[in-house]
């Protein structure tokens, strides 16, 4: 039932990519969405698909998954273009009643889309390619220079690890009892909005009822366990990086020196 | 009439690394009124075969005709079905959700476009067949003792008046006596309500003494399709999935090796103290 939300789940093989630190993919993806605000010309954006098709090469993650996840955002995207194409204010190109497209608009659109469409597929790579736990591991590691600062930065990649642990958790219990109660003829594909509303009690009840339960089975085992924070808390798989980490991180300044060139002189 | 399946198959998670086939060219037969217990391992694909019954999940290939006709056909109504083909989930009590045990046993039979009258009739009906104390059914659902939960979500498919109804390890994670309760109330149900009953379990002990007919499942195949005395006779087999005869069936093949010449086809203790005792004079005792 939730065939479509694949956008950024992980897809377990094994690549470059998915043997890559954690930390490196991090500050990639970081690296490569502000490349994106940084360029401004076509020849730019033409860099920056070429890095990200390369990227999708490595990942080894079939394009046909990664392109039906986008599905689920194609709307937003199609909002986002619209307002750009039709408000945008400049030389009238098209005309019909009370919308008009001027050639601003559509340079801007166009511009914008293919931003956000990097942007998301850029994104998704790093999810795809990262497990959740690895993904908060690094993030932990890379904000350790924040604890100085008194920010409670093992608590909050915890509180992290463990949202982003539960999302499968909890969209396998929605498809669940979603299905127990078509089972008893409930009927959640209704166009009606009011009944739409009504249908939503069936499933969301049981599903708050259960998350509290888990999360109060988590919260129990963990004392069990005697967590008590990050205070003197080793880990079994440390970070560390290795060569070809290295490499990605020479591959990476070079892609932003690139980006940056294409902005002076194009 | 009934169920007919021809050659299914499911596959999860098809055309990603993470593939699985959860059915593998399953063909059976589900007549009218019999007694059918579903055995296999943990993965072997009950699950998944009792959800493509009613129509839950789409099989990848293969067809299953409910009542001669396709259910996958254009005019085929799946409403219909699923109010015919009732399905207990595993953990049904889950799915509880109303403000109330008697309301909450409503829903179904109100999703089938019944009067708020009618409903009522039939899911009091419901609850009688499964036992329920008449002080609880105005009590929330959520203050039911584990046992009384999940005889309420029973009766919440139940209140449906299904001609086929699925139950989906119905005594999982309950303890030895609630497990016998809930065995004994699904065999007076059977025998009260002349319906079809797939009984889900992975444990020999549960299903063996009530079934006519047992379907053994292993890695998304079925293995064995056949009246509970026959499949036991491949103890060996059956094993090596991870599964176990009846402990009766073991005493007896025992006694059969040391030489007493009873028979091993017995499911249950009576009838293995009655072969026994037919056999008393051969004992030098
Ligand atoms: N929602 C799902 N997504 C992917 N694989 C699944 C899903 N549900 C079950 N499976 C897999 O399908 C196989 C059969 O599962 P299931 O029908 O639940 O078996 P059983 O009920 O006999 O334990 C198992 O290998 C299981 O891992
Ligand atoms: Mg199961």
């Amino acid at each position: 039932m939730f065939d479509s939300i694949t956008l950024g789940q992980y897809y377990q093989t094994d690549s470059v990519l998915h043997r890559l630190d954690p930390r490196v993919k991090l500050v990639g993806t970081f690296v490569y969405l502000i490349s994106l605000f940084v360029v401004d010309s076509y020849v730019g954006y033409i860099v920056a698909a070429l890095f990200l098709a390369a990227m999708i090469f490595l990942s080894n993650v079939p394009f046909r998954y990664i392109v039906r996840g986008m599905k689920t955002i194609v709307f937003l995207l199609l909002i986002t273009v619209c307002f750009n194409l039709f408000l945008t204010p400049g030389e009238v190109i098209w005309q019909a009643w009370i919308f008009k497209i001027t050639k601003e608009g559509l340079t801007f659109a166009i511009k914008m889309a293919v931003r956000l469409s990097l942007l998301i597929l850029g994104s998704s790579i790093m999810t795809l390619t990262t497990t959740p736990t690895q993904l908060t591991d690094a993030l932990e590691s890379l904000l350790r220079p924040l604890k100085k600062l008194h920010v409670p930065v093992h608590e909050i990649s915890m509180m992290m690890s463990i949202a982003l642990r539960f999302i499968p958790i909890l969209m396998e219990e929605t498809d669940k009892i979603m299905k127990a109660q078509i089972a008893r003829g409930a009927d959640f594909e209704s166009k009606n909005l009011i009944k739409k509303i009504k249908s939503m009690v069936p499933l969301l009840v049981p599903l708050f009822i259960s998350a509290f339960r888990r999360a109060n089975d988590l919260a129990m085992a963990m004392e069990a366990r005697c967590y008590r924070g990050g205070e003197g808390r080793t880990k079994m798989k440390p970070l560390v990086y290795k060569a070809n980490d290295r490499i990605a991180y020479l591959v990476l300044l070079a892609f932003a020196v690139v980006c940056i060139l294409t902005r002076i002189y194009f | 009439m009934g169920i007919k399946v021809d050659d299914i198959s499911f596959l999860y998670e098809r055309g990603t690394a993470m593939q699985v086939t959860a059915l593998d060219h399953v063909s059976a037969e589900i007549p009218d009124n019999q007694f059918i217990g579903l055995i296999g391992h943990t993965g072997s694909g009950k699950s998944t075969f009792v959800q493509t019954l009613n129509g839950l999940l789409k099989v990848t290939s293969g067809h299953i005709y409910y009542n001669g006709e396709d259910i996958d056909g254009d005019k085929f109504d799946k409403k219909k079905l699923r109010s015919d083909v009732g399905l207990v989930f595993q953990y049904p009590e889950h799915q509880l959700f109303e403000v109330d045990v008697i309301s909450d046993v409503m829903f179904g039979p109100r999703n089938l476009g019944l009067s708020d009258a009618e409903a009522k009739k039939r899911a009091l009906e419901a609850l009688e067949s499964v036992r329920m104390p008449k002080s609880l059914y105005k009590s929330s659902p959520f203050d039911l003792s584990g046992g009384q939960k999940r005889r309420a979500a029973i009766a919440g498919v139940l209140a449906m008046r299904p001609k086929i109804l699925i139950l989906d390890e119905p005594t999982a994670g309950l303890d030895p006596k609630g497990r016998d309760e809930i065995l004994g109330l699904i065999a007076g149900m059977k025998k009260e309500l002349n319906m079809t009953i797939i009984l889900v379990s992975h444990s020999m002990d549960d299903v063996a003494r009530y079934v006519d007919r047992i379907m053994v499942m292993g890695g998304g195949k079925l293995l064995y399709d056949d009246e509970p005395v026959k499949v036991f006779r491949h103890v060996t087999e059956l094993e090596e999935l991870g599964l176990a005869a009846p402990q009766i069936t073991y005493i007896m093949k025992l006694l059969k090796e040391r030489g007493l010449d009873v028979s091993s086809d017995a499911l249950t203790v009576e009838e293995a103290a009655a072969e026994i005792m037919a056999h008393r004079r051969e004992l030098h005792v």
